[in-house]
């Protein structure tokens, strides 16, 4: 008995360090996000609000919290209500398997890569509810692109991860890591990065890949009726999904929680022992992590939105061909014994 | 009663109530959200057999894709100005018939064969982990099946081709 209550005691407050990070990180990118874009279009971005205005994700969230909650009366009030919940709890469900260090996983279950692709292909659903509830047809027009985009785009990714798999024969997410000690499977697994990549954006709805909320055609899409507190968790939602899309693309192809290569073990040689051990794998980690929430932040400012028939040809034309591919290639390198 | 016979009841009967709730609904969104969490509870069904693969793929492409898919098609008909309708309509009759054939089968099968309880584990699942012995059964076992069920779809994604194809066509 005593071995369940520590096991339950342990695991709670894992759930609570895993988000504790995970929501700690929206504020923060929130702030990067406004920098990076206002340093991209020479502006300054927030300023005024704490030191470089890094209180200003605050700020903004106080603000919300205090607007009038609006409901629209033609709305379907119980779908209206539970979209925007529908749309932040599956993002949040993924950190249950993703590890952010050795030791630092809420859960290893041994099909750790598939219930995160079941998960977040959940997220959907609150998108097209909050369409459909809302009865304004730009909203409906954004949780229908939503859906059609979500469905085009999840097949490309969950082929692009074939490839890893055939390479570390495991569904484990610490598996997964671990087969990636003597070479990250960024280097056999380049094509199937780039397929994963670019689904990964179209799966969190950001630019090129922001449709369902095109500002210029659709106002803001399936969010336009939104204020106040369920406005700000689609907010939360998308920027939880992006962090977990960084953590998936970290884990895949680029070692998880392993020290970089060449400058990572020259590092850690002059650190005592039990911070190399405890310590230096989330370091490495949320670096990793660090780099592509930048970059999508980046890519964010620099490329144009897709057109809505380039949308679905780029999804069935080329994605879903090239990811067959690297299926192919990634197995007969296996057969083969070559890679 | 322990753990899992609770979990197994409250799996099930959400499962019944959502299913027989999707059925009843006169809004067809609703039916189709509805379904959402009854495919869930089926899932965790699949979990306490110890089918961790089965019930994961069971919400991916469930509730992750067929779903999402109906859901699109229902919201773009936008068919909520049906308030009202009837819930029996003319097929009635015919559905009643192959409701009957069916309840009359599954009541023999259900007789004649000998079930584990409800959580003993599936054979396979315990030692070899759950993914490989999907994969084993289906590339060794059944393999016909399997690649029977490829064909049946690939007859549907000619048929979904030539249909759009003499749409644009016109």
């Amino acid at each position: 008995m005593e071995n369940v209550s520590l096991f339950i005691l342990l695991s709670l407050l894992k759930i609570v360090v895993v988000l504790a990070i995970a929501l700690t990180a929206v504020p923060v990118m929130v702030w990067v996000e406004r920098k990076v874009s206002a340093r991209i279009q020479n502006r300054h971005g927030p300023l005024y609000v704490g030191p470089f205005g890094l209180m200003q994700p605050l700020a903004d969230v106080a603000k919300l919290l205090l607007k009038e909650d609006i409901i629209p009366t033609e709305a379907d009030q119980v779908l209206y209500v539970l979209a925007p919940l529908m749309a932040f709890v599956p993002a949040l469900l993924t950190f249950a398997v993703i590890p952010f260090g050795p030791y630092l996983q809420i859960t290893d279950i041994n099909i750790g890569i598939v219930y995160v692709l079941a998960v977040s292909s959940l997220g959907v659903y609150g998108l097209v509810m909050a369409g459909w509830s809302s009865n304004n047809k730009y909203a409906l027009l954004g949780g229908l692109r939503s859906a059609a985009q979500m469905i085009s785009y999840e097949i490309p990714l969950g082929l692009s991860i074939i490839g890893v798999l055939i390479y570390s024969r495991s569904l484990s997410m610490v598996k997964i890591v671990e087969s990636q000690a003597d070479l990250w499977f960024i280097v056999p697994q380049f094509l199937g990065f780039v397929l994963f990549l670019v689904a990964a954006f179209a799966e969190t709805n950001r630019l090129p890949f922001d449709l369902p909320e095109a500002e210029q055609e659709l106002i803001a899409g399936y969010h336009v009726e939104y204020s106040s507190l369920k406005f700000a968790l689609f907010f939360l939602a998308e920027y939880v999904a992006m962090l977990s899309a960084s953590c998936l693309i970290v884990i895949l192809f680029f070692g998880g929680w392993l020290p970089l290569p060449f400058i990572g073990p020259v590092i850690e040689g002059f650190l005592p022992e039990i911070v190399v051990l405890y310590l230096m794998p989330l370091l490495w980690f949320l670096i990793k992590v660090a780099f592509f929430m930048f970059f999508f932040v980046w890519v964010r400012w620099t490329f144009p939105r897709l057109r809505y028939d380039q949308l679905m040809s780029l999804g069935w034309k080329v994605l879903l061909p090239l990811a067959l591919l690297n299926v192919f290639i990634s197995a007969t390198f296996r057969m083969t014994g070559l890679f | 009663m322990g753990l899992q016979d609770v979990l197994f009841y409250y799996f099930a009967i959400v499962a019944v109530v959502t299913a027989l709730m999707a059925i009843t609904r006169h809004n067809p969104v609703h039916s189709v959200l509805f379904l959402v969490p009854c495919f869930f509870h089926i899932a965790g069904l699949f979990v306490l057999l110890g089918a961790e693969f089965l019930a994961a793929i069971q919400i991916l492409v469930y509730t992750g894709a067929i779903m999402v898919l109906y859901l699109f098609v229902i919201a773009l008909l936008n068919l909520t100005g049906v308030r009202g309708r009837r819930i029996a309509h003319r097929q009635s009759f015919l559905a009643a018939i192959v409701v009957l054939i069916l309840m009359v089968q599954l009541v023999v099968l259900g007789l004649t064969s000998t079930f584990p309880g409800p959580f003993e584990k599936l054979a396979g699942a315990s030692f070899l982990g759950n993914t490989e012995a999907v994969g084993a059964g289906i590339y060794t076992t059944f393999l016909f099946p399997f690649e029977l069920a490829s064909l049946v779809l690939l007859v549907a994604i000619f048929g979904a081709v030539v249909l759009a194809k003499k749409e644009a066509g016109e």
